[in-house]
């Protein structure tokens, strides 16, 4: 096998230097009863052509949104990749090494990670940030946790418009902590109504999670929640789903979150059927001790020189074990120097470019939806980022049908969620989106049924 | 090592100038309407400050150099023991990268993703068979959320007994993250000492064990790298109060096709595909650690199952006793597509082959090391060896200063400090990707260190002097912590 | 290795100083060489009541992390808020600008429970 360098003239040389007659003998401290003497119940081994042919069988039956109109969003969005960023984390030197535990042989993923961190403290607008968590729902999860942490409570209140397996995912989490969440209902209006989510903030809530844009597209007023929590003494938690909004948008950290988190999908990683993706987490530096996750700071070596290293290590698992701030330990290195790289190359200019370029595109959807007719309007009359509602004269789901006959990956169904919001279809707009997408949307649409 | 480069390269936002881009962002083919008029201008971001500002050439130049200064499996022998860096497959990132795979969204109709859906439930059935369980989530996106969703499920299973404990046994040589997922769980940690030979110990395990406690936690090898020879026994003793076996399946590179956690009698698992199935490590992720139970814990596997019906798939997104999701989809389906393509390579007859060869390479190198290193527990090691710096600690040479001499000699250090039951640990692990020549050229390295221990210890306490950096002040990272650049 | 005379110890390795019934309290010579350079030290708020055995604290070097238990009960009406900005005085002068905590002693009979220098330095040798 090509993996496997030992050939038998060196397995009987090192046999013998080890003083055994076969291999055999040193797997013999496994008892009998235990062994297992048959064969997998799998394929046989299939060589390199094998595979590779196999495998395009495979993906050759799939329809990927990549490569087809599309108008899916909902927390993974469809945007341009550019060349560099694969190529560059594709290097074997980055692909191939481990966790920089050795920080004088790692000052290459050490700096990356010092440079990621540096950018997504840019991004959100916050004071420090980690070297990343598996995905955004679970980032979010993390900080509900965080949150507990540091105000001794736990109760959280979430609104319903933060993506709802976002808040399934903190559910998870919470459930075997005794931490409850207590949900507000914003779904019909579109968007947090400021004075009820004021009546369910109690004396044991420790935080407030809100999600901007929310899941249908649309802009919340953090400056008002914000100052709200700053009222109610309780901590501010903003998510991001939709990262390429801070483009054009104001960050969290500008409205004073406690603890800013979100997905950085939209950063330079594919849709890759949802993962793996990149958890982008950041807080204040005051709250640092109680933030998990890997994190990497500046020093200097002995001579002086500068240099990275990872740090406050003893919040993490291998040192504080069951009282660490996590219990995660390999994080999304690779995608957050994805992440890196796409901030790197789109740059100041460029970056807010793209994100303008994202709203032009959904707002000449939005107007060909308004003067559709034929039972299909615009559901909210609210700012919005990329996505928004609309209501349609059938289900999201017979429309979608009838888009991918014509080779379109229609929107997405929120009555999945929101069992109450049938007949409405969430469609998304990005810079890949063309004129022709939109009218083979519109055609469908305009058709009637 | 080579000294590739004696230059240092700045950060990215210290290269920034004004007026560079990396990307040309074609101009929209829509009409440009006035951000003021949608939305309130108060959220209207102005200056993206702190952003940097490069040419694409700069971008790329940059982090080539930063990848220079790495050490990857590809460039360099790397014994981190607990961690199985084997050989990462080119191929599998070919399959990775087929646009059919990368280019799905998780939230398309079913019919679009067949293939996709198809890959997520032949994974998960390979692999119960290669560790003898019956059922599978693929969704937890590295071991510790698989070791969290494994405790939820035997929280979940034990709680709709009406029999919900509160203590979990974890033996003091395991892993870090076995007691931090058992504390999202709030189970209370009973720690099991180690017995004289590094094994659990069957008596002081029956002794602990009672009905408050929900599972043990075991790692089969061990962190010592020793194979858990009396596992059936210490299953039926915590079966016998009730509790469930989880095991960490960290270290599964050793046992693979000579003996399966189901038929020791472990009820629940993990996986870490990043490191048994050769999915790359990425410099710290993204991993894959998949859960797999017996078929009694099936209802309550997390996120959403495959299930096949009539040569179709379909996604049954969670029932009611699921513990629930981990992550927003499907978990890393880019990281275990590319365990998929190993499990295919490798192939039913092949993976036998990989724990003889992983084994052999790991007693190979303990055989030569014996004479000059202290070794803790002197039998028959599995696919990873422990030694310790109890030889050199009279030449004030530690284990730190051991690993970083290997740095000098071109190697990347085993695993140091851990397990912590022995002091001054180093665990090494070769796996079974590496070369006869490789693993004499480490041993030699070691004997050279051990004998400058005894003659010029100094020049051991330097170390290291031909990386890219000497030892870095870790205390004043701790102290006053620089996390980000300020412009 | 220092273990001054004068002062009560604990297998813990910490160290108590008395004090007309307050007890000023820190981690011995020996703690600080085992821990290595201090970087953090988490002290209770000044008014916290705290319970002999039980810990009140948590010291932290790069590497590890150390609970700091308590020798008596009692309520902490003082914390050396010197060693936030300075946590490394802990390792240059343990029993002296390195204290940690004052408790002011509700049963000062558990101060019996505690061990004399040469008993530490016994103890010490045991390890």
């Amino acid at each position: 096998m090509r993996y496997i360098p030992l050939t038998t003239d060196d397995r009987e040389a090192m046999l013998s230097a080890i003083g055994a007659a076969s291999v055999e003998e040193l797997f013999s401290v496994i008892p009998k009863e235990i062994r297992f003497g048959g064969k997998f119940n799998i394929p046989s081994a299939m060589a390199e052509q094998q595979v590779l042919r196999f495998a395009k069988e495979v993906a050759g039956s799939n329809f990927p949104a990549s490569s087809a109109p599309s108008f899916l969003g909902a927390g993974a969005y469809k945007h341009f990749v550019p060349s560099a960023v694969d190529q560059i984390a594709g290097r074997s030197e980055f692909l191939t090494s481990y966790t920089p535990y050795q920080p004088e042989i790692s000052q290459g993923t050490l700096q990356a990670i010092y440079e990621y961190q540096t950018h997504v403290c840019n991004l959100l607008g916050m004071e420090v940030a980690n070297a990343s968590m598996y995905d955004g729902a679970s980032a979010l999860a993390e900080a509900v946790l965080m949150a507990c942490r540091i105000s001794g409570k736990h109760e959280v209140v979430v609104s319903n418009l933060v993506n709802p397996r976002w808040r399934r995912v903190v559910a998870t989490y919470a459930a075997n902590l005794g931490d409850a969440i207590v949900e507000t209902s914003d779904h019909k209006a579109g968007k947090i109504d400021a004075k009820s989510l004021a009546e369910k903030i109690s004396p044991n809530t420790a935080a407030v999670v809100v999600q901007s844009p929310n899941f249908f597209g649309n802009v919340e007023d953090l400056s008002a929640i914000g100052d709200l929590c700053r009222e109610k003494g309780v901590l501010f938690i903003t998510a991001t789903a939709e990262a390429l909004s801070l483009g054009l948008l104001r960050p969290p950290g500008d409205f004073g979150a406690d603890i800013a988190v979100g997905e950085g999908q939209s950063l330079g990683l594919g849709l890759s059927f949802g993962g793996p993706y990149l958890g982008l987490f950041a807080t204040r530096e005051k709250y640092l001790r109680q933030a998990p996750g890997r994190i990497c700071g500046k020093t200097a070596d002995k001579e002086g020189k500068r240099g990275f290293v990872l740090t406050m290590s003893t919040r993490e698992q291998h040192i504080r074990r069951e009282k660490a701030t996590s219990n995660i330990c390999s994080n999304q290195a690779l995608c957050a120097l994805k992440t890196s790289i796409y901030l790197t190359l789109t740059g100041k200019r460029g970056f807010a470019e793209i994100a303008k370029n994202n709203f032009y595109a959904s707002a000449a959807l939005k107007d060909k939806i308004s003067s559709c007719g034929n039972g299909v309007r615009k559901t909210f009359d609210l700012p919005f980022f990329n996505e928004f509602l609309v209501d349609i004269p059938t289900s999201a789901e017979v429309l979608n049908k009838r888009l991918a006959e014509k080779g379109v990956v229609g929107g997405y169904d929120v009555s999945r969620d929101y069992p109450d919001m049938k007949n409405k279809i969430l469609l998304a707009a990005t810079e890949l989106t063309t004129m022709n997408d939109v009218d083979m949307l519109m055609e469908t649409l305009a058709d009637g049924k | 090592m080579e000294n590739k480069n004696a230059f240092n390269e700045p950060l990215i936002f210290e290269r920034s100038k004004r007026g560079r881009i990396g990307v040309d962002v074609p101009r929209t083919t829509f009409e440009q309407k006035e951000l003021g008029a949608h939305f309130d201008k108060a959220v209207l971001r102005g200056d993206l400050a702190g952003f940097a500002e490069v040419s694409e050439p700069e971008a790329v130049r940059h982090f080539t150099r930063l990848s220079q200064w790495n050490f990857g499996v590809d460039s360099h022998f790397y014994p981190l023991g607990s961690c199985t860096m084997k050989y990462n497959p080119k191929v599998n990132e070919v399959v990775a990268a087929l646009e059919g795979f990368a280019g799905l969204h998780p939230l398309q109709d079913e019919s679009h993703v067949q293939g996709a859906l198809r890959v997520i439930y032949e994974l998960e059935k390979y692999l119960c068979e290669i560790v003898g369980m019956d059922c599978a989530s693929l969704q937890p996106a590295a071991g510790a959320q698989g070791e969290h969703s494994g405790l939820m499920l035997i929280h979940s299973h034990l709680k709709n007994r009406g029999n919900a404990r509160k203590k979990v046994i974890l033996p003091d040589s395991s892993h870090g993250t076995n007691p931090a997922s058992a504390a999202l769980c709030e189970y209370t940690p009973a720690p099991l000492n180690s017995g004289p030979d590094g094994l659990i110990d069957c008596g002081a395990l029956e002794e602990l064990m009672d009905e408050d406690t929900a599972a043990l936690m075991i790692t089969n090898p061990n962190t010592l790298g020793l194979f858990e020879k009396n596992i059936k026994r210490i299953c039926d003793i915590v079966h016998n109060k009730g509790g469930l076996v989880y095991a960490d399946g960290a270290n599964l590179n050793a046992i693979l096709g000579k003996t399966r956690f189901g038929d020791m009698g472990v009820d629940v698992c993990h996986m870490n595909l990043h490191k048994t199935f050769s999915t790359p490590h990425g410099g710290g992720g993204p991993g894959s650690g998949p859960v797999l139970a017996k078929g009694f814990l099936n209802p309550y596997l997390p996120g959403p199952r495959v299930k096949l019906s009539n040569g179709r798939y379909s996604v049954e997104r969670e029932n009611e006793k699921s513990v629930g999701m981990m992550n927003a989809f499907f978990g890393n389906f880019g990281v275990y597509l590319r365990a998929y393509a190993y499990v295919l390579s490798v192939g039913a007859e092949g993976f036998g082959d990989i724990s003889d060869a992983a084994v052999l390479n790991a007693n190979y190198i303990l055989a030569k090391l014996k004479k000059h290193y202290h070794v803790p527990y002197d039998t028959t090691c599995m696919h990873e060896c422990v030694i310790s710096d109890k030889l050199q600690k009279d030449a004030h040479v530690s284990t730190l200063d051991i690993a970083k001499s290997l740095i000098d000699r071109g190697f990347h250090p085993p695993t140091i400090y851990f397990p912590l039951i022995v002091k001054g640990a180093m665990m090494i692990e070769p796996t079974e990707s590496e070369t006869v020549e490789t693993l004499d050229l480490f041993i030699s390295a070691m004997i050279e260190i051990a004998e400058l221990a005894k003659t010029d210890p100094q020049s051991l306490q330097n170390a290291p002097v031909r990386a890219k950096l000497m030892r870095l002040d870790e205390t004043a990272a701790a102290r006053s912590p620089n996390l980000r650049h300020k412009p | 290795m220092e273990c001054p005379d004068g002062l009560y110890y604990t297998k813990d390795h910490e160290w108590g100083m008395e004090e007309n019934g307050i007890l000023v309290i820190g981690v011995t010579d020996y703690a600080q060489g085992e821990l290595g350079d201090v970087v953090f030290v988490e002290l209770p708020e000044e008014g916290t009541i705290i319970k002999a055995g039980e810990p009140f604290g948590v010291v932290e070097s790069v590497k590890s992390v150390s609970d700091l238990y308590s020798p008596v009960s009692g309520e902490v009406i003082e914390i050396n808020h010197d060693l936030e900005s300075e946590p490394e005085t802990v390792n240059s002068s343990p029993y002296d600008r390195g204290w940690m905590i004052k408790v002011a002693m509700s049963k000062e009979s558990e101060l019996e429970n505690l061990l004399s220098p040469e008993q530490y330095v016994d103890f010490i040798k045991t390890l």
